[in-house]
C-alpha cells in the first residue's frame, strides 16, 4: 500500500481518492492498484492530491487513514471507491465528520456493486472502475457543504391492523407510555390468530394467549382502539403524519352498549359468517365475530339486516336495555397527527378454489386449512367436534395436501412457511381426537426454528403417515374396491417409486399465504413499495427488516412476507422499538436534501407549482415568485429539472454536481484510452 | 477480424429502485456488460432532459434512464414525468439526427436485479448495433476542446 501524494496546486479544491480493495471482493476483478495511480496522476489537475488503497477502507484504520490526510493534507474533498451508498456512505461521511470537514463534501462511488461483482473482464472492469473514481471526483468537486435536517417526531404513532403483530406493536409502544392509534378493518381485533384452535409447536390453545393480549389493549389508557375503521388518508412525512381515518358506522353507540348480547340473541336473521367461521358457521345480522372479540360491542351488517332491506323488524332497538342500536349512525372521519406508522396488515388465504383439480368448493369433503382451524376449535360451528360435512360422521382416514398454491408456478413460487408446521398440528389433531389414519402429502418438509423438528419427530412417533410427491387429484370417481364413496387421492410417491391411489374420508389442503387483495393499494396509500406478488418492501431484506424506504413507515409481520406467529411478533416489537427509539430523541436526522427557489432568478411561470406531488410549492401573487416550502420537500428534484430559468436549485444533486458527474464518467473509454479525456467539453 | 465496438453509456437510476436493484444484481453476481456507469438522482423525475444530451455530446453513445415502474414511484408519480421527458427528448434527438434508440427508458423496482441487469445487456447490444454516435468529434470535428452544443449552453446558462 503506497500512496500517490501531489504537490499543492493552487486554489483548486483538494481532493483525496480512496480505493478499497474489500478483501477480494473488488481487488479480484478490478486493478485497484491501477485505479490508484491512475487516479492519483491523470486527475491531478482536476484537484486529486492523494490517491491511496486499502485491504478495508470501511475498517477502523481505512478510516483513520481518510482522517490523517484531511488533517495533514488539508483535503477539501473525498472519493471513497468502495461499495454501495447505502451501505456504508454514512461511515465515510462519519469520518470526514471528525477530522472536521463537511460530511457533505464527500463521495462514495460503488465499484463493487456495480464493477467488480457484476463484471468478469478485469481490464474493462478496471476501466469501468477508473471511470467511476472519475465521476466522483468531478462531482465532489462541486458538492457544496450541507447540514442534516432534523426533524421533531410527534410521540403518537399509528398502528394498521390488530392481528398479532399490530397488538404487539402497540402494546410495546403504549406501555413505554407513548399514545397508539390502533386502527382494525374488522370489528374485532385479533386477526388470523383469534380463528385458530392451538398453535404449533408447543399446541398452546391460540385463544388463551391471544385473548389477553387482546383485552390489554381494549383497556390499555395509552391506545386508542379503532375497529371497524380504515385509514382513509395519509399526509405529511415523518415525524409528523396526518392521518385521516374512517370510522364505519355500526349502528351501535358504543358509549351505551355494555355488550350484553340481547341484541345478537334476539335477531331474527341468521347469515353464514364467511369471514371468521371461513363460511363453516352461522352468525346474526347484530354480532360479534367471537365471544372473546375486543371490543365488545357488536356491528349491524347492513348487507343482511331486515331493517335495512324493508324497514321493519327493529327487534335489537327495541329489545336493548341501554337504547344502544342507532339506526341513523353515520361514517365519521377522524384526523389524528402522529409521528410514525406501523402497517401490520397481515396476509390472504390462498383461494383453494384456483386449484381445480383439488376439487375444494366441487367434493364436500375437501376442507381448506382455515376451515379444519375452525373445526377444530371449541368455540367453533362444531364445538371442536372433527366432523365431516355432513356434520354428524367423524372421518376414519384423513389426508393433508402441503403446498397448496404454493411453490407451484401456476400459483406462488414462493413458500408460505407456516404450511408444513400447521399440517403437522392438524396431524396431531386428527390422531388425538378421533384416532382416525392420517396422511401428509408433502413436497419437503420445512421445520426450522426452534422445536417445529421435534415436533415433527413427534408427530412421526405417532403414526402419522408421510408420502413424499405433489398430489395430482383428488377425486370422487371410484375406479377400484374400496374406493366407493371416498375421496381418492392421486399421487406419485416419490420415494416408493410409484404411483398410488389412497382414498380418504376427508381431504385438509394446507392453504399457502397470500398479500391482501388491496395491498397494493394500501401501498400507495402510504407512499412505500411492494414486490410484484404485493408483499411489502422492507429497507434491507437482512438488516432493515421492519423499515422501509419511507421515513417514519414500517411494516411487521405477514404483510412482509409469510410468516409465523412468533416471527410476527418479534417484528411488531422491532418495529415498536425503532420507533421508541426516536421518540425518546425527539427528533429524526434527515438528508438536507430539498429544492429552493432563487428568487433573482425566478420569471413566476407557475410550471414547478403542479408538478410537486407534495405541495410544497407555493406561489406569491404579491411578488409574483414560487417558494418551496422545506417542510414538506422531499428532495425529488423533478422541479430542479423542469424550471425553464433554471432558478431552481436542489441540494446533493445540483445541476453542476450531476453534469460534472457525467463528464468524469465519459473520461475514460474503451477503446480510446485515455484519449476521450481531452475531447471533454471544459 | 476487427475489435468489437465497445460502447460508452450512460446509465441514470433512481435512488429507491433501480439504483438498489443495481445493488442488488451486484449482490446477487449477475453478470452484464461494463459499458454502462450509472448516476445516481433521487427520482427519475430529476432527470433533467439536459443531462442526457450533454452525455451524448460528452460522448457517450446511449444513454439509459431507469425509474420506479409505474405507481410505483416513491415521490407519488414523477416518473410520470420522466415518461413525458423521455418521449420528448427521443423526438428532440431524432429531429437533431440521432437515432432516437440511443435513450432507453427502463422501469426497475428494487427487487428486480435480474431484470435490470436483462435491461442494460440488451441495451448494450442495441448500441453495439448501432454503433459510435461519435457527437464530440462528429459535430465538431475539429475542436480540442469542445464546447458544449449551443442548445445544451443556453439551458445551463
Amino acid at each position: 500500500m503506497s500512496a500517490e501524494i501531489k504537490d499543492v496546486n493552487g486554489d483548486k479544491e483538494r481532493v483525496g481518492v480512496y480505493v478499497c480493495h474489500c478483501g477480494t471482493n473488488i481487488s479480484a476483478v478490478v486493478d485497484v492498484e491501477d485505479v490508484k495511480v491512475w487516479a492519483g496522476d491523470e486527475l491531478s489537475d482536476q484537484g486529486v492530491v492523494v490517491s491511496r488503497d486499502y485491504k478495508f477502507m470501511c475498517s477502523s484504520l481505512g478510516q483513520e487513514l481518510i482522517e490523517n490526510d484531511i488533517k495533514e493534507l488539508d483535503l477539501t474533498r473525498v472519493v471513497v471507491a468502495a461499495c454501495s451508498p447505502h451501505l456504508h456512505e454514512q461511515t465515510f461521511r462519519n469520518a470526514c465528520g471528525r477530522a472536521g470537514l463537511n460530511p457533505y463534501l464527500s463521495e462514495l462511488v460503488s465499484i463493487r456493486e456495480q464493477v467488480s461483482w457484476v463484471h468478469t473482464d478485469k481490464k474493462m472492469a478496471t476501466e469501468k472502475a477508473k471511470a467511476v473514481v472519475a465521476g466522483g471526483v468531478q462531482r465532489v468537486i462541486e458538492n457544496e457543504p450541507l447540514e442534516p435536517l432534523h426533524v421533531p417526531i410527534h410521540p403518537s404513532t399509528l398502528v394498521v391492523g390488530g392481528g398479532i403483530a399490530g397488538i404487539q406493536a402497540a402494546l410495546e409502544i403504549a406501555n413505554a407510555g407513548h399514545q397508539v392509534y390502533l386502527v382494525e378493518r374488522e370489528p374485532s381485533i385479533g386477526g388470523h390468530m383469534a380463528q385458530f384452535d392451538k398453535t404449533f409447536p408447543t399446541l398452546d390453545c391460540a385463544a388463551c394467549i391471544l385473548t389477553p393480549r387482546m383485552v390489554e389493549v381494549g383497556e390499555h389508557a395509552n391506545i386508542e382502539l379503532l375497529t371497524y375503521s380504515e385509514v382513509e388518508r395519509v399526509d405529511g412525512y415523518v415525524g409528523n403524519f396526518t392521518v385521516t381515518i374512517r370510522k364505519k358506522p355500526r349502528y351501535v353507540d358504543t358509549e351505551l352498549c355494555t355488550g350484553c348480547g340481547i341484541c345478537w340473541e334476539k335477531c331474527p336473521k341468521k347469515v353464514i359468517d364467511d369471514v371468521f367461521e371461513a363460511g363453516l358457521g352461522y352468525r346474526k345480522s347484530v354480532y360479534t365475530p367471537f365471544p372473546q372479540a375486543v371490543p365488545k360491542y357488536p356491528v349491524i351488517d347492513t348487507e343482511s339486516c331486515i331493517y335495512f332491506h324493508n324497514g321493519k323488524c327493529r327487534a335489537c332497538e327495541k329489545l336493548c336495555p341501554t337504547d344502544a342500536i342507532k339506526f341513523d349512525q353515520e361514517e365519521e372521519f377522524l384526523i389524528v397527527d402522529v409521528g410514525n406508522i406501523i402497517l401490520a396488515t397481515g396476509f390472504d388465504l390462498f383461494d383453494a378454489r384456483r386449484i381445480a383439480q383439488y376439487g375444494y368448493g366441487r367434493l364436500a369433503n375437501v376442507f381448506t386449512s382455515i376451515e379444519f382451524e375452525r373445526l377444530c376449535n371449541a368455540a367453533g360451528p362444531t364445538d371442536g367436534e372433527l366432523v365431516m360435512r355432513d356434520g354428524i360422521t367423524k372421518p376414519k382416514s384423513v389426508g393433508i395436501i402441503h403446498c397448496a398454491g404454493s411453490r407451484d408456478r401456476h400459483y406462488n413460487n414462493y413458500c408460505s412457511v407456516i404450511c408444513c408446521m400447521s399440517s403437522l398440528k392438524f396431524a396431531h389433531l386428527v390422531k388425538e381426537r378421533t384416532g382416525a389414519e392420517v396422511y401428509n402429502f408433502y413436497i419437503d418438509m420445512r421445520t426450522a426454528f426452534k422445536d417445529y423438528d421435534e415436533f415433527y419427530q413427534r408427530v412421526l412417533d405417532e403414526g402419522v403417515l408421510f408420502v413424499r410427491g405433489r398430489v395430482a387429484e383428488v377425486t370422487d370417481a371410484a375406479r377400484l374396491p374400496g374406493e366407493e364413496g371416498k375421496l381418492i387421492v392421486q399421487v406419485e410417491d416419490t420415494l416408493a417409486g410409484k404411483q398410488r391411489r389412497i382414498p380418504l374420508d376427508m381431504v385438509v389442503l394446507a392453504a399457502g399465504l397470500e398479500p391482501r387483495v388491496d395491498a397494493k393499494e394500501v401501498a400507495k396509500k402510504f407512499g412505500i413499495s411492494c414486490s410484484a406478488a404485493g408483499w411489502l418492501t422492507e429497507r434491507h431484506p437482512k438488516l432493515d427488516p421492519v423499515a422501509t424506504m419511507t421515513e417514519g413507515i414500517f411494516i411487521a409481520g405477514a404483510v412482509q412476507g409469510p410468516k409465523d406467529i412468533p416471527a410476527s411478533v418479534s417484528q411488531g416489537a422491532a418495529a415498536a422499538a425503532r420507533i421508541l427509539g426516536r421518540i425518546n430523541r425527539g427528533e429524526i436526522e434527515l438528508e438536507p436534501f430539498r429544492a429552493t427557489v432563487n428568487e433573482q432568478q425566478c420569471s413566476g411561470c407557475r410550471i414547478c407549482n403542479n408538478l410537486c406531488p407534495f405541495n410544497a410549492i407555493l406561489f406569491h401573487e404579491d411578488s409574483m415568485l414560487s417558494e418551496i416550502n422545506h417542510a414538506l420537500c422531499q428532495g425529488c428534484g423533478t422541479c430542479v429539472a423542469a424550471c425553464p430559468a433554471g432558478a431552481i436549485s436542489g441540494t446533493g444533486f445540483s445541476n453542476e454536481q450531476v453534469l460534472a458527474q457525467i463528464e468524469g464518467l465519459l473520461m475514460y473509454s474503451f477503446s480510446s484510452g485515455a484519449d476521450l479525456l481531452e475531447m471533454v467539453p471544459a | 477480424m476487427t475489435e468489437q465496438f465497445e460502447p460508452v453509456m450512460i446509465g441514470f437510476t433512481c435512488n429507491w429502485c433501480s439504483y438498489r436493484a443495481a445493488d442488488m444484481a451486484g449482490t446477487a453476481r449477475i453478470k452484464y456488460p461494463p459499458n454502462v456507469r450509472l448516476i445516481r438522482l433521487m427520482c427519475s423525475g430529476r432527470l433533467d432532459p439536459t443531462f442526457v444530451l450533454k452525455a451524448l455530446s460528452g460522448g457517450a453513445d446511449g444513454v439509459l434512464i431507469t425509474g420506479c415502474h409505474p405507481g410505483e414511484c416513491h415521490y407519488i408519480e414523477q416518473n410520470y414525468i420522466a415518461l413525458r421527458r423521455y418521449l420528448l427528448l427521443r423526438r428532440t434527438i431524432a429531429q437533431m439526427g440521432i437515432e432516437p434508440e440511443r435513450i432507453k427508458l427502463v422501469w426497475a423496482s428494487a427487487a428486480e436485479g435480474v431484470q435490470l441487469a436483462r435491461a442494460i445487456t440488451e441495451f448494450v447490444e442495441e448500441i453495439r448495433t448501432l454503433g459510435p454516435l461519435n457527437w464530440p468529434t462528429q459535430i465538431r470535428p475539429q475542436a480540442k476542446h469542445i464546447e458544449q452544443p449551443a442548445a445544451v449552453e443556453e439551458v445551463l446558462a
